[in-house]
């Protein structure tokens, strides 16, 4: 089985090393890319590939760049942003690629600038990720000095310079406008799409967002070519993914495996299945706002097509497992405070809606709910829904909460029977 | 006022965007780190130097989580309350800390030691329970481990 992602990473948690990376053939891509390939052939090559998006979203990464006009003289002025303000809940695969491998994510910038004909890039990193930021930092410096980064990267007169911008923490900077807003020192609001970020994004010019997972597999494809890419995964789409579960598992963590492969497998085989005393109900396969997958269900495999049958989303891909011992009301309710407190106040159905869904849930969790209760719940999933908020905030918001309504009825109603939660004595 | 070496620092940041008034929660961050948390007149001195309004400026400082517009202690406890770290326990750890301090999430010791916050997933999930001491990252936290931490924190 190929690992591209991760082959090189350090069992010790140490961050792999310029020399180490150029000694294992890194970087000679981009020797490659920027003297024999034109930024067409760059696009072409990870539309092939069917590289699709790693931040949730599953967009295709080689179609998303060609809506950047080939025009340079028309629009001299674009940009690569990196999102890597990874705080999706129960999200943690980008932390891995950061601090352990960094020049494998910068190689990756570079090519996608130069496909896009961008001088300028940036990486938009979370403020907790401190340890990221000192690897980045320091791998960015590196590379400069490599004569990778800068004027005339290896006498190709292509030029590329790359920043650190560190966040101060809101989840709404995940979002790729609200990221571009928070970039320019504003709130994260999210802007109204169209004009999409390809025509207008980062101060008003042309921009590209990816995420961490996502560059840092382009130098694989262009190092090996498209159809190496897509043998990768079990499914048809393309590669590997940085599959992770969380929760009362015996061995929580991340692993890189073919896109494609079954939940089950990734929970029962490498997660090694759960621990002693606790029994498997559900799980949330890709973070807070992918709907629940039951345990009957989990066959699915992991890709972006497989879920949404079972309406679901592959999202991050990283599996946060619901216990037997944990009450499913709690845990819906945790999700919404998150979403209640994350939410950027900017559309009136998320600023209103989602505090009133908490509250309702906390009160049925606390055994003061009535069974309307619940047909308000359900009317905030219509309301919430898509079309009727400015993002995708709210609308993920409700994922966990429709699916949950549906699976654990039963649940909410002996709390409400019960008057107490039952999973608290 | 701000220091010199506060503006320096926060021109210097500007650089890296088309327009200054792009490094806002640069700056926020910069005083920040200097002086703990940020005060009306560190809003006003920062509008002042990037030729912003004063509302943008507080505008941006209040929407950012760790942006402190209140007074915090010398070190910031942050727990995460995130769904992985509360299915691993983290209200014990919470309930451990909060009860030997003697405050509650939002609170400052009386010695303005240590401010205890809620925060929302460190995406340290597969370590769980998690939290965060000023920059400083722990994981698989157990009520053992809380009281050998704290004493690092003076």
């Amino acid at each position: 089985m190929e690992k591209p992602l991760t082959k090189h990473i350090m069992q010790d948690g140490s961050q792999l090393e310029l020399k180490n990376y150029v000694q294992a053939g890194g970087y000679l891509v981009i020797h490659k890319v920027l003297k024999k390939m034109s930024p067409a052939d760059v696009i072409n090559e990870v539309k092939a590939a069917n590289l699709l998006g790693r931040g949730g979203a599953g967009f295709s990464a080689g179609v998303k760049w060609s809506f950047i006009t080939a025009d340079k003289e028309a629009e001299p002025i674009r940009y690569l942003v990196c999102n890597a303000d990874e705080m999706e809940p129960g999200t943690f695969k980008d932390r891995l690629l950061m601090e352990q491998h960094p020049h494998q994510l910068i190689a990756g910038m570079i090519i996608t600038s130069y496909a896009i004909q961008a001088n300028k890039a940036y990486i938009f990193l979370r403020w907790a990720y401190k340890k990221s930021e000192t690897v980045l930092r320091k791998a960015i410096a590196q590379a400069y000095e490599a004569g990778y980064l800068g004027k005339n990267i290896l006498g190709s007169g292509y030029d590329l310079d790359l920043y650190v911008h560190t966040s101060a923490g809101r989840y709404m900077c995940g979002e790729e406008t609200g990221l571009l807003n928070a970039l320019e020192g504003k709130r994260a609001i999210p802007r109204d799409k169209p004009p999409f970020p390809a025509i207008s994004g980062l101060f008003g010019k042309p921009t590209v967002v990816n995420n961490v997972e996502t560059l840092s597999n382009v130098p694989h494809i262009l190092e090996n070519g498209a159809g190496w890419f897509k043998s990768l995964s079990l499914t048809g789409e393309g590669g590997t993914k940085l599959y992770g579960v969380s929760g009362r598992v015996k061995n929580p963590g991340l692993w890189e495996l073919p896109l494609g492969t079954p939940m089950r497998e990734i929970i029962e085989n490498y997660a090694g299945g759960m621990t002693n005393g606790y029994k498997l109900r559900a799980a949330l396969p890709g973070g807070a706002s992918t709907d629940f997958i039951m345990e009957s269900q989990m066959d699915v495999a992991m890709d972006f097509a497989s879920l949404v049958p079972l309406k679901s989303r592959l999202g991050t891909g990283t599996i946060i497992v619901l216990d037997d011992k944990t009450c499913p009301v709690a845990f819906i309710h945790n999700l919404e405070k998150f979403f209640a407190l994350e939410s950027c106040g900017w559309c009136t159905p998320c600023r209103e809606g989602l505090p009133w869904v908490e509250k309702i849930l906390k009160s049925i969790e606390e055994g003061n709910g009535k069974e309307s209760d619940l047909e308000i719940l359900k009317f905030h999933t219509h309301y919430c829904a898509p079309g009727h908020t400015f993002c995708a905030h709210a609308p993920g918001a409700m994922e966990p909460l429709q699916s949950g309504l549906i699976y654990f009825h039963d649940d909410f109603i002996r709390h409400i029977n019960e008057k107490h939660c039952p999973w608290r004595s | 006022m701000l220091t010199e070496k506060e503006k320096y620092e926060i021109l210097d940041e500007a650089k890296l965007y088309p327009y200054p008034s792009a490094a806002c929660l640069d700056a926020l961050k910069i005083v920040q780190h200097r002086r703990g948390w940020i005060t009306d007149e560190s809003v006003s001195d920062i509008a002042a130097l990037l030729s912003l309004s004063t509302e943008h400026v507080d505008g941006v400082a209040t929407f950012y989580s760790r942006i402190y517009r209140h007074e915090v202690g010398r070190h910031v406890i942050l727990i995460c309350d995130g769904i992985s770290c509360m299915i691993m326990g983290y209200e014990p750890v919470y309930e451990y800390i909060a009860e030997k301090l003697g405050i509650r999430f939002g609170e400052t010791t009386s010695d303005k030691r240590f401010t205890l916050l809620p925060v929302s997933c460190l995406g340290d999930c597969d370590h769980a329970p998690s939290m965060m001491i000023n920059n400083d990252l722990y994981n698989d936290l157990t009520l053992e481990k809380i009281d050998h931490l704290l004493e690092k924190y003076v």
